[in-house]
């Protein structure tokens, strides 16, 4: 439970015995690689766009894209996620468009989301559920969605997702005491990023590890290597394997945030640049790029034009997404409730007018 | 038809629904194989099956979240909270999961979970099982707050609360679970949310009140007739939304108002009321907005008499509006 799962290791030295057991084409893996890297770049344009004044908030990605786009490769289309406001690659993997992504990020009137948050993750199509800002709290609901699909017989499993410092929320703990249970069919996976903002892993626990936790409700405990999509997409078809049959999982994916926690973050006042360059030689694209291109499943020369290629193609949706209007003012009255109360009518009637009043030419 | 208590018509309309609708399934601490310790869910799990009648472990937050999960993929969770009271370790599902997931995702995903369970005090229950807590709830946008004070009502509101797409908030007070009994009809009825009941009609003065606090300001009406005040009493019957018509409409013709609930004065439910009215009926007024409540202490478990309104506090306030 506290040895680590690795199928590439840091150079991108493939462990031959163990990648054996996955069956992926290499098509599979060149769209693995394709969706990282998409997330990777979007990444930056998101970063860059809250730096323009252009996007709220923005949570990156950089140093953990192994971890969703590999969980989603590996999981069934009828199967259900309770994202963290990290999970980019989720979207990408189930088929969010560039364009949307970036009109949920400037929360104009083509967000699915109606400007009503931040641009978290979700969406009915992609069988997604966007997250609770509140850490930990989504994964209780994530457990009763699992719970109903045990007490309907559907055939599906649940993945939550949740970070470190997750872990020290009640609402984790009640959570997985509560799947352990009712054996329900959910995989927590949990990315242990050594950071909640600013505290360091061991400020959240006095475990060995987090996976270790699941022994004390009665459920399974797996740790892998989360900069090792090999490894999160084998160890992830076999915890769906086991939660589809009652046995629920904690699949802790060690990883590292190479970025701040969010735009609004500094995260040079809690660590060194020495220590975040030591961890970047870890990261999983560039492992997985080695192993593509050692064997011969890719070319340099392919991956510089797939950049290039992902590279343009959101730059012109960027130029697109900032010239799409803003919401109008009465979407923040709508979907409180499934009709409109009286009092909210009349507080809506009274911020048109003045809305009115103000954009009068 | 049947004469039912308060507690009997909510555990027949749960059975009655139940059997109409496989999509709802009831969750919380007890409420199986002992059937609630209200006996709210009494024989539910015998007819039921234990996949639908869910003895949970003892974990608020997990309860209500499961339930939202549950609404979430369809289904009609029913959670009951033991008491309100210790609803506050679930809180952040309730306000930050259940109330909000409409709205953070424009309308694509709902939660329409009914949390229901014993509020009120009157029972020598102490400071954790008396409470009446509403108003953190209707402070909440996208909950809706539901305090039947009779059995024909908590059938009716309970069914309409099941046939809607919101989150409601089903507050049971447990002084009068068994106390009153009622004529209610067999099968399906509703009740509509946001809508008051003017119980009795009368020109002087109108008292506004909900839950078990409605019986004992119908008491005090009868005690004021006595000396020839015509008092109209106005069940609210739902918090959010609340029924600000049939308030205006009772005001604009007494021009007299006493609000009695058992929450704390400070921010109760009465000060929104008054504020309304300030707004909407000023001009309509004779006398000073008079509140009648708990006091602003927790729930004491030595003279709760006190602490609650009295019969005689609420007659005395009505006096004072009407002689102002």
């Amino acid at each position: 439970m506290s040895e680590l799962y690795q199928i590439l290791d840091e150079e991108g030295v493939v462990n031959k015995q163990l990648i054996s057991k996955i069956n992926l084409s290499n098509e599979q893996m060149l769209e693995m690689y394709k969706h990282m890297l998409i997330v990777r770049i979007l990444d930056g344009w998101l970063m860059r766009l809250q730096r323009m004044g252009r996007a709220a908030i923005h949570a990156p990605n950089e140093g953990q894209e192994a971890i969703a786009v590999g969980v989603a490769h590996a999981s069934e289309k009828q199967d259900y996620f309770f994202p963290t406001y990290r999970d980019l690659g989720l979207m990408i993997v189930r088929g969010a468009s560039i364009r949307e992504i970036l009109n949920r990020w400037l929360a104009n009137s083509q967000d699915p989301l109606k400007g009503h948050e931040f641009a978290i993750y979700g969406g009915r199509k992609y069988n997604i559920v966007p997250t609770t800002t509140p850490v930990s709290v989504h994964l209780a609901a994530a457990t009763g969605f699992a719970h109903a699909a045990k007490i309907r017989k559907d055939n599906l499993v649940v993945f939550a997702f949740l970070g470190d410092g997750g872990t020290s929320k009640g609402d984790f703990h009640e959570s997985i005491n509560w799947a352990g249970v009712f054996r329900l069919p959910i995989v927590y996976v949990c990315q242990n990023n050594q950071y909640a903002i600013s505290l360091p892993v061991k400020r959240q626990t006095a475990s060995e590890t987090i996976s270790i936790k699941a022994v004390a409700y009665g459920i399974r405990g797996m740790r892998v290597d989360g900069n090792d999509i090999l490894a999160v997409y084998s160890a992830t078809k076999e915890a769906r394997e086991s939660a589809r049959n009652g046995m629920p999982v904690l699949m802790e994916c060690v990883t590292y945030r190479l970025g701040s926690h969010t735009t609004s973050d500094d995260p040079s006042r809690y660590r060194t640049q020495e220590e975040v360059e030591q961890m970047r030689k870890k990261e999983p694209l560039r492992r997985f790029k080695n192993y593509l291109i050692s064997n011969g499943i890719l070319s340099e020369k392919e991956e510089q034009e797939l950049r290039k290629e992902i590279e343009k193609e959101i730059e012109d949706e960027v130029k697109i997404a900032v010239s799409v209007p803003p919401l109008p003012v009465q979407t923040i009255f709508e979907d409180v409730y499934s009709d409109m109360p009286w009092h909210l009518k009349e507080e809506m009637d009274l911020v048109v007018k003045e809305f009115e009043e103000d954009h009068q030419s | 038809m049947a004469e039912l208590t308060l507690a009997g018509a909510l555990n027949s309309t749960l059975k009655e629904q139940m059997r109409k609708d496989d999509r709802i399934v009831v969750l919380g601490e007890d409420v199986g194989r002992r059937g609630g310790v209200f006996l709210v869910t009494e024989g539910l799990l015998e007819e039921f099956g234990p996949e639908r009648v869910i003895d949970t472990p003892l974990s608020e937050a997990a309860i209500f979240g499961v339930a939202a999960g549950m609404a979430i993929y369809g289904l009609k969770p029913i959670a009951e909270v033991q008491f309100f009271d210790f609803a506050f370790g679930g809180f952040d599902q309730i306000v930050s999961q259940i109330a909000k997931l409409r709205y953070r995702t424009g309308g694509q995903f709902k939660a329409p979970v009914i949390i229901r369970g014993p509020v009120a005090g009157g029972i020598r229950g102490g400071m954790f099982h008396s409470q009446h807590p509403e108003t953190y709830y209707v402070h909440t946008a996208g909950l809706k707050v539901i305090v039947p004070a009779f059995p024909y009502d908590a059938k009716g509101l309970l069914i309409s609360a099941l046939k809607q797409e919101d989150p409601v908030i089903f507050m049971e007070p447990k002084s009068i679970y068994r106390t009153i009994k009622q004529e209610v009809p067999d099968g399906e009825f509703t009740v509509p949310i946001g809508k008051a009941n003017v119980l009795k009609e009368g020109d002087d003065v109108t008292v506004i009140s909900y839950g078990a606090m409605v019986h004992r300001s119908l008491e005090a009406a009868e005690e004021a007739e006595k000396e020839k005040i015509s008092v109209e009493v106005i069940d609210l019957r739902t918090l959010m939304p609340f029924d600000i018509e049939t308030i205006l409409n009772s005001v604009k013709k007494t021009g007299r108002v006493v609000i009695v609930h058992e929450a704390p004065k400070t921010l109760g439910f009465g000060a929104e009321i008054a504020a309304q009215l300030a707004e909407k009926a000023l001009l309509y007024l004779e006398a000073p907005i008079m509140r009648v409540t708990g006091q602003d202490t927790p729930f004491p478990l030595a003279n709760e008499h006190y602490y609650l309104p009295t019969l005689k506090r609420i007659k005395n306030t009505i006096l004072k509006v009407v002689n102002f």
